[in-house]
């Protein structure tokens, strides 16, 4: 036998061409049809969080230009869009699907640059699935009341609509397409760390013909989304955020007759028996909390495993994370990019002291971090309790906390035992185990034997502080309309 | 069967159950690798060096086997500083002439034994088969397990047959070839790849080439979890021969981020890792071409041997 020889061998960068995006200096708003300049003459910078580098300015939005979006948004709602039969509609929502597919290249590279998520899953999962939700929605539009049969579905006028960083583009499908197809005129707002691809979007939507003032976009901050929730003649509001934004929102709501449904936080649990196929269930962990660098509402980040295979997950866990590549987003090997902000590396670096001051048992894997940028290994948490800090407030990052269980009813009150309840994935080789968690598992969406899989088809929703309503397949239809008694 | 404590029978009871459409999302994104320049480059003079070149047929003579061992380590001398085949594989009739034919280079010979590539014969003529081959200097030695008695589950029959096979083989390198095309499932290669490797297969191997499917990436995959799990449990590392089905050095490139991601780069050497192909080596040679001259060169430019 010849002796051990250690190659090693490194994937070669492999640079996404940034060349398809033709990044203007500034970026408008975009109001009634026309792509305008704010009223306060302000504009916010936009930077890449790989290099820290500025990207664009993009204009930033007061009261007054709220209202004039609402107002455009009110007048085509009155005057065109639901005049217009469901069948046009559809036309509308179909092209602007399919200008999205034909740039979307463009939209994942732009995504990717603006984000600090990886290209590859800018390119296989946000813009595809971005796309598919305005397909997808474009076919309901004239089957309204078939979709509701004897309910008489009416739509409800502007739509506010605030959206988070995590998945700009996505997101906004999310919002845009489902409220478009119902009948519904738009005011959205993008998060001001991400709005690069929403401007981009609005010239997909302007060259789409789209009727004037169906869609409206004022880019901004917290206050631009507030002018958006107080404003009177706003019918509905969709937010997806944080927890605490979502409470706020709810209590200016009160009183009044907006509709609201709200996607916030979570602290979803990812909950692996002993006779799972355990390498798949690895792979479940990695692709439930380090996906878009854990910054997902729906993240896999409670982690609770079957005392008697727990010692083996965990060896194959931390294996599995030295092969994870953190790096440039922009390069296609990349499986880890940048922290979106400054802001949100801040409050994740907070939560690992927490963690440690905790006593709790810090992992991260060995990999090389670029220089410049806001970049963090994976990293894990055993020796934790339900009490820690650190398995029940939300962090929003690549941090997975690791907790043991020894039977079913344990498993199912620990899982239970949390503020949120937005998803879960359950990891067995038995049926009729699955089926029994997804009925006393109070979260939105239960994943089996597999996590963070989307479909335009799929209804996503959360229970208890997640938030309230359904987005995506017939059930997101319900959100943008009222019914007759 | 009775269980006894520490039987195989325990060991396969801890065998993980495998979800194909895990392994096959698995596999997929392995293939969404960038694999350019100087990688490229490096990871096609690896493939090279992890061939094992066969010739496994009822009408081999000596001529045919000559010819392949020269190829072996004169790959395409057009191009220089290429690295020779990891070994050739041949029946044991050809041992003798090979080892003679390759003297003086260190490619090693391989010997498919154990009335390859079916098995079905007595235990006798396997143990007398495998001897044949070491006797005539084999190095490396290719078993096929005996299919019909795992999937009636006798397990103990396999274990021990391989155990014995490996007495058998002395200092030459055992690799156990699993025919996972017959096995049907995943959790059949799972257990089969476990039961090998408890029994002492220096390597495992996924096919004989006889049957189809061959070498899979999920099929592949699934036998790579085997090995790290074994190596997470006791430091010992076991070898990977997918043989038959890997024809393209794009889709070799891949079996080695497979290999990298799932085991690590300690296994991308020809002592832990194989293909079994006799095509591959010319369509990676036509690669490096490539690569080095900018332009394709037809199949006729490189030798067939």
């Amino acid at each position: 036998m010849s002796k051990k020889e250690t190659t090693t061998w490194d994937y070669a960068p492999a640079p996404e061409s940034t060349k398809i995006v033709q990044l203007k200096e500034k970026y408008d708003l975009y109001i009634n049809g026309k792509f305008v300049k704010p009223s306060s003459g302000k504009y916010f910078k936009t930077i890449n969080p790989a290099n820290e580098k500025v990207l664009a300015s993009i204009a930033q939005a007061n009261e007054k230009d709220v209202d004039i979006a609402v107002k455009a948004a009110h007048k085509a709602y009155t005057s065109v869009w639901s005049k217009m039969t469901g069948a046009e509609r559809g036309k509308y929502i179909f092209r602007i699907a399919r200008m999205m597919q034909e740039r979307s290249r463009e939209l994942a590279v732009a995504e990717s640059l603006d984000s600090g998520k990886t290209i590859r899953e800018a390119r296989d999962i946000d813009i595809p699935l971005a796309c598919n939700h305005f397909f997808y929605y474009a076919g309901w539009a004239d089957k309204l009341d078939e979709a509701f049969p004897g309910r008489k579905p009416k739509s409800l006028g502007v739509a506010g609509q605030i959206i988070p960083w995590n998945f700009p583009m996505l997101m906004a499908a999310w919002k845009i397409a489902p409220a478009l197809a119902t009948g519904n005129t738009v005011v959205i707002k993008p998060a001001e760390t991400t709005s690069l691809t929403m401007m981009i979007l609005a010239e997909i939507i302007h060259e789409s013909g789209l009727p004037a003032g169906v869609v409206n976009i004022v880019a901004g901050y917290g206050d631009t989304g507030a002018a958006i929730v107080n404003h009177p003649d706003v019918n509905k509001i969709a937010f997806t955020g944080s927890t605490g934004v979502g409470k706020l929102i709810q209590k200016s709501l009160a009183g009044t007759e907006k509709k609201l449904t709200l996607e916030l936080g979570g602290k979803s649990a990812n909950i692996i028996f002993d006779d799972a196929p355990l390498d798949q269930a690895v792979e479940g962990i990695v692709n439930g909390i380090f996906f878009n660098q854990g910054h997902v509402c729906c993240a896999g980040s409670r982690l609770f495993v079957q005392e008697s295979v727990a010692d083996k997950v965990i060896d194959k866990l931390k294996f599995r994370m030295e092969s994870l590549i953190v790096g440039d987003p922009i390069d296609k090997n990349t499986d880890i990019g940048a922290i979106n902000s400054k802001e949100q590396y801040d409050t994740i670096q907070k939560y690992l002291k927490i963690g440690k001051d905790e006593g709790c048992d810090i992992y991260q894997s060995p990999c090389k971090l670029p220089k410049n940028g806001y970049f963090m290994p994976p990293t894990l948490f055993t020796d934790v309790a339900q009490s820690n800090r650190i398995v029940q407030e939300e962090i929003f990052g690549p941090v997975l906390t690791i907790q043991t269980f020894r039977t079913i009813d344990e498993v199912i009150q620990k899982a239970n035992n949390s503020p949120y309840g937005l998803a879960a994935g359950v990891w067995t080789d038995k049926g009729s185990r699955i089926f029994n968690l997804t009925t006393q598992l109070r979260a939105g969406i239960v994943w089996a034997n597999t996590y963070n899989k989307f479909d335009p088809a799929s209804p996503f929703g959360g229970y208890k502080e997640s938030g309230f309503g359904r987005e995506g397949g017939m059930h997101g239809l319900e959100g943008y309309l009222k019914f007759d008694k | 069967m009775t269980k006894k404590s520490n039987s195989i029978y325990d060991v396969l009871a801890q065998s993980p159950s495998v979800d194909k459409v895990g392994v096959e999302e698995r596999t997929t994104r392995f293939q969404t690798r960038s694999i350019k320049n100087e990688a490229k480059w490096q990871g096609l003079n690896m493939v090279l060096n992890m061939i094992d070149l066969t010739t496994l047929e009822g009408k081999d003579t000596p001529g045919k086997v000559r010819q392949m061992c020269y190829k072996a380590h004169h790959l395409h001398d057009s191009l220089e500083g290429l690295p020779s085949v990891a070994a050739v594989c041949v029946y044991p009739s050809m041992v003798k002439l090979a080892k003679d034919e390759l003297k003086g280079t260190d490619v090693k010979v391989a010997s498919v034994s154990t009335a390859f590539p079916s098995g079905q014969a007595p235990h006798s003529v396997k143990i007398d088969d495998t001897k044949f081959a070491v006797d005539s200097g084999a190095d490396e030695i290719d078993m096929v397990i005996s299919r019909g008695k795992f999937l009636a589950g006798d397990y103990q029959f396999v274990f021990d047959e391989i155990a014995s096979i490996k007495e058998a083989c002395g200092k030459a390198r055992l690799k156990v070839i699993l025919e996972t095309g017959e096995l049907s499932t995943l959790d059949n290669v799972r257990k089969a790849s476990d039961l090998a490797i408890h029994a002492g297969a220096d390597f495992i191997k996924t096919s004989t080439g006889k049957i189809q499917p061959a070498a899979t990436m999920p099929v592949t995959y699934t036998m790579l979890q085997a090995i790290r799990d074994h190596y997470l449990a006791t430091g010992k590392m076991v070898g990977m021969k997918p043989a038959g089905g890997v024809s393209n050095s794009k889709l070799a490139l891949y079996y080695l981020v497979m290999v990298k991601e799932t085991l690590g780069e300690d296994w991308l050497n020809n002592t832990y890792f194989r293909f079994g192909a006799s095509s591959l080596a010319n369509d990676v040679l036509m690669q490096m071409v490539k690569a080095k001259t900018g332009h394709y060169s037809s199949a006729d430019y490189f030798s067939i041997d």
